[in-house]
């Protein structure tokens, strides 16, 4: 699942993929004519709207592909980096950056682009940005104030809206259609034009269009895959159908005491909870978090099998429907709550009366797996603390 | 020889888009260039002026977030951006020294506007936390509305400025 850096590629491979990135920025913004400040300023002047079909194309495409990435579970959207909102700021700097649009022609990326190609005027423009950005820097207290108004994190356009994801990339897919249409007609008429489409070129933009809705169309439709499995956790008939995999406090008891490096413990029930008390080596995923990034690894390997408990039974069984629709790991849940647990391996369990050897045998079967689990807790409590190292100084002669 | 015409703007944009998509799949951020210009500009004064760094807030809090441009993504996304526009200037013969510049506008003054406009850009991008590339196109993709209004007041704002920059680009 997406994106891959760092899970599955570090940061230092992420450099490549920069390079790569920058290649076909580059080569897009190049074939498009934006190394040519004729047309870029063409969009203000009417005469040339290429830079708004680039624009909304490009930007209708990344954002219906995201849209689309994440409904099939390619892609945590919850990961992705959002730019921030400090209203003010971006408002005046937009407007500076508009002034500073007009005068010289570019943008930084187009500018770099021109400079690429050889073109003088881009280079000016990128010696003009440093200047620009080091002044910023010099001045900064002077614009403080302003830079951080009003900051209201990475708000999303259909949350300011009040819309969904997908009525926002419906709205914005229109818009950007429409803009192509009107742009057309005002280029045909400042530049006293008569555009002819051939039917070819009708064909290709109408299954563009349509390609763009229907994408949409699909995700709104079709459960993502989220919310398939969330179905399935809910579906009763799923639930009977299913074969748990169940043990009780003894037998669970017996594998942390044995076979701790065997088995993750889990426990799905809140924070809270797990700090007032949890099983030995349990760790703390709460139910609401299962789909979290952190966790997948732990559901998706087939090298230790979970075990699950919980307070409350139907949680638990949701959670191994859950973990058996994600990935391969071996499931087991305990059948007995964390407080049963609690009590039948607390360190001062009561011995039986001596007449009763069956009690008497659990008796001894339990004492001896909680001397086991307390050793275990005490030896491992260590591996999560710093490693203290020795400082050893090399002393030499010269 | 004559250089090739443009790509056809939407299938430029469908590749662009794409080029974006994959970059906020494999890596969770967008395309940006401004940030590049800022980690060479301002890492250069960092080595230059050490002193005059720890005096200035600004300077200092850069010098302490950034490993110098050579570990910085956006340096090498620039980079790229730098090959692959030179490549697409050979493919369509179009790479060759030039000045372009309006009709009643000396070559002088075209380098000077050149110049001022980045200026202005480049310090409007770092008050508004990146430019076209990264706030705005890559805000659209992603939906965020810093990014997207951000858009709307450059490119606002270029239309209510360009009636009185006419003379540099119009016949």
């Amino acid at each position: 699942m997406g994106p891959l850096v760092p899970y599955i590629f570090s940061n230092e491979f992420s450099l490549v993929i920069a390079l790569l990135s920058g290649i076909g920025f580059g080569f897009a913004l190049e074939q498009a004519g934006f190394s040519s400040t004729k047309k870029l300023v063409g969009l203000f002047y009417g005469y040339d709207f290429t830079v708004l079909k680039v624009f909304f194309t490009a930007g209708v495409t990344a954002m219906i592909g995201v849209l689309l990435l994440s409904h099939f579970g390619f892609l945590d959207l919850n990961l992705i980096y959002v730019n921030p909102t400090f209203l003010w700021s971006a408002l005046v700097g937009g407007a500076i950056m508009g002034l500073g649009f007009v005068i010289g022609g570019f943008c930084p990326g187009t500018s770099v682009c021109a400079a690429a190609i050889g073109k003088i005027d881009g280079l000016a423009f990128v010696f003009g940005s440093a200047i620009g950005i080091i002044i910023f820097a010099e001045a900064y207290p002077f614009f403080e104030t302003i830079y951080l108004a009003e900051n209201w994190g990475p708000v999303l356009m259909n949350e300011m809206l009040g819309m969904s994801k997908l009525a926002f990339a419906f709205l914005l897919t229109a818009i950007a259609f429409l803009a192509f249409y009107f742009t057309h007609k005002i280029e045909d008429k400042v530049s006293k034009r008569q555009s002819n489409f051939s039917k070819k070129k009708i064909i290709v933009y109408i299954s563009g269009i349509s390609l763009a809705f229907i994408t949409l169309v699909l995700i709104t439709i079709t459960p993502s895959k989220e919310e398939v499995i969330a179905q399935k956790i809910e579906d009763p008939k799923i639930q009977q159908n299913i074969i748990f995999n169940e043990v009780d406090s003894d037998a669970l008891a017996f594998e942390i005491a044995n076979n701790y490096y065997k088995i993750n413990v889990i426990d799905v029930r809140s924070p809270e909870e797990y700090e007032a008390y949890h099983l030995p080596m349990a760790i703390n995923i709460p139910f609401e978090e299962l789909g979290n990034r952190e966790w997948h690894k732990v559901f998706t390997q087939n090298l230790k099998a979970n075990y699950f408990y919980a307070d409350d039974e139907s949680l638990v069984r949701k959670t191994y429907v859950w973990a058996s629709y994600l990935g391969n790991s071996e499931n087991f849940i305990l059948t007995e709550n964390s407080k049963t647990f609690k009590e039948k391996f607390s360190t001062d369990i009561k011995m039986p009366n001596e007449d009763l050897k069956s009690e008497m045998q659990i008796y001894n079967y339990r004492k001896d797996l909680i001397i086991k689990m307390n050793i275990l807790t005490e030896s491992l409590k260590n591996l999560s603390a710093p490693i203290k190292v020795k400082e050893v100084k090399i002393q030499g002669g010269c | 020889m004559k250089s090739k015409a443009y790509m056809n703007p939407y299938l430029a944009g469908l590749i662009l888009g794409l080029v974006l998509l994959g970059t906020i799949y494999i890596t969770g951020r967008g395309l940006g260039a401004s940030g590049a210009v800022k980690s060479v500009a301002l890492s250069s004064i960092v080595e230059l002026a050490p002193e005059h760094t720890a005096n200035t807030t600004y300077l200092k809090e850069f010098s302490e977030t950034h490993d110098g441009p050579l570990k910085d993504w956006l340096v090498w996304e620039v980079i790229g951006v730098v090959i692959g526009a030179f490549f697409s200037g050979v493919l369509s013969n179009r790479v060759g020294l030039q000045l372009e510049r309006g009709a009643k506008v000396s070559e002088v003054t075209r380098i000077g506007t050149a110049i001022l406009g980045g200026l202005l850009f480049g310090l409007g991008s770092q008050l508004g936390r990146g430019c076209t590339s990264g706030s705005a196109l890559s805000g659209m993709g992603v939906m965020s509305f810093g990014g997207i209004i951000t858009m709307l007041a450059i490119f606002g704002s270029a239309y209510a400025f360009a009636y009185f920059f006419r003379n540099l680009w119009l016949k």
